[in-house]
């Protein structure tokens, strides 16, 4: 009978996704300007959070944090999702990106969100993420579905804005 | 009557919107700001570093086009609507056409349904050429009507 063969250790391409994941995450600058910062990674999934700042209100009545930071969060989540789907530096571009908000984030708490990259062709990403506050993913503050254009065969460094 | 609705009554009734923007945190962070000079209104992100998605290229993030969509969207709905409180938004699919390029990025929203408690705006940002648009978006919005 033959044995299991061994896990395959890391490759150099995921080692490197795992890299650009974390530094896009955190040295993009809309995203270093917003506070945005890497959470997890796991099973495909992206996990980036939005800590809660004065500067980020939409309504100054209610203290809630306005609908583009969360848009932002959204956007560089999902972007994420498929560069680890796709498993090697590529040029991407966000070609829609659809956003419910179910319900106000809570002022004062960091929002997260948990994006998927559920189906990859040759050119096209479909991505879905989720946004919720840590402890509370019952609750979802928003949902997104976005499609993003895969420019494969072309340098990361290329012609195509990043998520 | 809260500070804030007399800020949107006031801005409706003189026509001037800055006061609004300026009460608005995230507007000020981003630097959008929205001009009635026209008789339109438009919106206005000044270019800066911050706005950044990619640096390489550079390109604009696609959350700060996004928030220059909604933001625009918002305050064509509280223009055009009865509303004096800011409309909740609660869908909103932005379609990305062009590369934002670091330069100062426009967009005007066509109201284009008011229900009793639903509001639904297509918005449009350009940069150069208002025919060239690099995004668009429909957003819907709840408001609430003022009481009778």
């Amino acid at each position: 009978m033959p044995s299991e063969p061994d896990p395959p250790a890391p490759d150099a391409d995921s080692r490197q996704i795992a890299r650009l994941v974390k530094n896009l995450a955190r040295y993009v600058p809309h995203n270093a300007a917003l506070g945005i910062h890497f959470v997890s990674m796991a099973e495909g999934r992206v996990t980036l959070a939005l800590p809660y700042d004065e500067k980020l209100v939409g309504n100054p009545l209610t203290g809630v944090v306005h609908g583009g930071a969360i848009t932002a969060l959204l956007d560089g989540a999902c972007g994420l999702a498929v560069f680890v789907e796709l498993g090697e530096p590529t040029p991407i571009a966000t070609l829609d990106l659809r956003i419910d908000y179910l319900r106000p984030a809570s002022p004062g708490q960091a929002v997260h969100a948990r994006a998927e990259c559920f189906k990859l062709t040759r050119n096209v990403a479909f991505v879905r993420c989720e946004a919720f506050h840590a402890g509370g993913e019952a609750d979802l503050v928003a949902v997104a579905n976005g499609t993003f254009i895969v420019f494969r065969g072309r340098a990361i460094t290329g012609s195509e804005k990043l998520p | 009557m809260s500070a804030l609705s007399n800020v949107v009554r006031s801005a409706k009734e003189t026509g001037k919107v800055s006061t609004l923007v300026d009460a608005i945190p995230y507007l000020r962070f981003l630097g959008i700001s929205m001009d009635t000079a026209s008789g339109a209104l438009i919106g206005k992100m000044a270019y800066s570093d911050a706005l950044i998605g990619n640096a390489s290229l550079p390109a604009l993030h696609g959350g700060a086009i996004g928030a220059l969509l909604e933001s625009t969207a918002i305050f064509q709905a509280l223009w055009e609507s009865e509303t004096i409180v800011l409309p909740k938004i609660v869908t909103i699919t932005v379609d990305f056409l062009r590369s934002g390029r670091p330069v100062d990025t426009f967009a005007r929203g066509v109201f284009t349904k008011e229900g009793r408690r639903v509001v639904n705006v297509s918005v449009e940002a350009w940069q150069e050429d208002p025919q060239r648009p690099i995004a668009r978006a429909n957003a819907i919005f709840l408001v609430e009507p003022i009481e009778a």
